[in-house]
Order: structure tokens, then C-alpha cells, then sequence
């Protein structure tokens, strides 16, 4: 179940990890990305049901914590979308995965030379403006008044905190300039084929058995990239 | 009973569209049935009213607004107003589809 693995740090150096993994040496090994910021969070539960109903399938399946995320240690602010694509590669090496399973944002992230499936990825442009939106609607609550030009300017400059999350400017500018296009080798998962509602929208979270028994029959059953 | 008709609009999705994908959204981040949503009227609290409703659920809603209504949602349109009721966020709704 839980248990650490080697992650690469964007020092060049090398760090400890929590990885939440089912491995039983089977042949279909799947590596399982998670979105990033407040999604994570939220789907963490849906996730993990995923991974259970893969594991009694006959899958083994692998949910590696990256610096910054979840129970990581390292500090949020100097990572990046280029550096976890590295810590994404170790860990293809790291579990032996023959396929990947990334979810919503998690998909920037999926090597362009592995194959797999890509659930509901949103454009980086997306995420960043509800985020911000987030930021000035939550400044205005506290009576506050703040502008989205302003704080696009300080993210670039030297970063900014949107949704407790400090983006440093690095990932800032990642997020405002890449596009994400599907690589060769992945299908794309949409919400309308598992049924249900998209739980990232959920302001409450929530799981939905019925939609992580649909996704992981996709994955137990097909073969990646079809 | 008199069913409305819907106006469609040339370029643009139908008032009753607009009020039917409203709903959609609130069923998704409000994590309801159909059935509740459908039963909201134009006097149905939103902000203020509904403790899950926060600013990042706010945000998400709007978003989710520009996607599936294909409109822009500026920082400045974004008032108590508009939030307060279900009337009031069809309303912005509407004239945003206008306006686009």
C-alpha cells in the first residue's frame, strides 16, 4: 500500500516520496497522475476507489506523490510542470509501468513516449484563470479589490499564492503559455463516457463508485492509445 | 398551462438552453439531483445562501459558465447582484450570450 519511493528534485539531487501503490508483479502495471493544485484534493477519493476497483480487476496500479504534492515535504513554490515531467519519467522507471492513467491537469505531465489515457485534461490556461478568479473573488469577500492584469504581472515577475498554492514563476509562466494537445499513444477519456457529473466541480468532494468502476474497466479492459 | 417557446437566436444558444445548462452547472457544483435544481425558481438564494458556495466554487461556476455558454465573464461583471439569486445569475447569463 504506502510506502516511499526515490523522486528527483529540481536540484538536481534526489528526495523520498510517499507512493500509494497496489503491486502484485502482475503484467498490467499503470501509473496513475493526479491533478495538481485544489483538484487534487478533490478527486484524491475518486482516485484511489479507481485504483481499488483496478487492483481487484488484475492491475496493479501506482499513485506517486511528486515534490509539492500531497504528503511531499518539498516546498511548492520552486517546482514545475518541466521538473515533475522528470519526477513523471523516474517513476515510469521506478514501478516498471507499462501504461499510464493521468487525470484532468495531471495529463500536461504524461510522457510523450509512454501511452495510456487521459481523463478530461483542461487547457493550463483553464485552470490558471479559475484560480485566479478564485484569488480576486475571495479579496472581494474580504473587501479587498484586486486585479487579474496585476497579479498575472507579479506571477511572472516573482510568482504568486492563488488558492493556497504558491506558484513560483516558473510554473506561473508554464501555465500561461503551454497549450496541451493529446501525445500519439494516449485516448482521451471523456466525462460523458463514465456517466455522472464531473466531481472536480463538486464544491463539496464526493466519490461516485459507478464512475470509478466505469474508468477502470476502460483501463482493465483496453488496450492504452486505442 | 402555457409551455414557453423557446427564442432561438441566430447565433447563440436559446434562452431556454441558457436556462437548462444554468442548471446543469449548479446540479454539478452544487452536487444535486436533477430534480432539485429543476425545481429552482428565479427567487432560489445562491451566494450568501448556500454555505458551499464559496469564492473557489464561485470561480469554478463562472468558469464553467464561459465553457458551456461560450461567453467571456470580466472581473467587473461579477457582483453580489448577480450571485444572489438564480434569477438574477440567468439574467447575467442571458445578456452575456447577447452581448457575445
Amino acid at each position: 500500500m504506502y510506502s516511499v519511493w526515490p523522486c528527483p528534485l529540481p536540484d538536481g539531487g534526489m528526495g523520498e516520496e510517499m507512493v500509494l501503490g497496489f503491486d502484485e508483479a502482475r503484467e498490467k502495471r499503470i501509473l496513475v497522475i493526479p491533478p495538481l493544485f485544489e483538484e487534487a484534493n478533490r478527486l484524491r477519493h475518486q482516485i484511489v476507489e479507481t485504483m481499488r476497483k483496478l487492483h481487484s480487476r488484475g492491475v496493479d496500479c501506482f499513485l506517486p506523490d511528486l515534490p509539492g504534492w500531497n504528503e511531499s515535504l518539498a516546498g511548492f513554490d520552486n517546482q514545475s510542470l518541466a521538473h515533475w515531467r522528470v519526477g513523471i519519467a523516474a517513476a515510469v522507471e521506478t514501478f516498471s509501468t507499462t501504461a499510464i492513467l493521468a487525470v484532468r491537469s495531471g495529463c500536461w505531465l504524461v510522457p510523450e513516449d509512454s501511452r495510456g489515457w487521459l481523463y478530461a485534461p483542461p487547457k493550463p490556461q483553464q485552470i490558471l484563470r479559475n484560480m485566479l478568479r478564485a484569488r480576486i473573488l475571495s479579496a472581494r469577500e474580504a473587501g479587498r479589490e484586486e486585479i487579474t492584469e496585476e497579479l498575472r504581472k507579479t506571477g511572472r515577475e516573482r510568482g504568486v499564492t492563488l488558492g493556497g498554492w504558491p506558484l513560483g514563476p516558473e510554473l506561473f509562466a508554464e501555465l500561461e503559455t503551454e497549450d496541451f494537445a493529446a501525445p500519439p499513444g494516449y485516448s482521451t477519456v471523456e466525462q460523458t463516457v463514465l456517466g455522472g457529473t464531473p466531481l472536480w466541480l463538486r464544491a463539496e468532494n464526493d466519490f461516485d463508485l459507478a464512475q470509478a468502476t466505469a474508468l477502470a474497466s476502460i483501463v482493465a479492459t483496453s488496450g492504452p492509445g486505442a | 398551462m402555457i409551455a414557453e417557446t423557446a427564442q432561438a437566436e441566430p447565433t447563440g444558444p436559446s434562452r431556454s438552453d441558457i436556462d437548462q445548462t444554468l442548471r446543469a452547472i449548479l446540479r454539478d457544483v452544487l452536487g444535486l439531483d436533477q430534480d432539485q435544481v429543476d425545481s429552482f425558481t428565479g427567487d432560489t438564494g445562491l451566494f450568501g445562501h448556500l454555505p458551499e458556495l464559496d469564492s473557489m466554487a464561485v470561480a469554478g461556476l463562472l468558469t464553467e459558465m464561459e465553457d458551456r455558454l461560450d461567453i467571456v465573464i470580466e472581473d467587473d461583471d461579477v457582483d453580489g447582484e448577480m450571485l444572489e439569486n438564480f434569477g438574477g445569475l440567468l439574467a447575467f447569463a442571458e445578456a452575456k450570450v447577447i452581448e457575445g
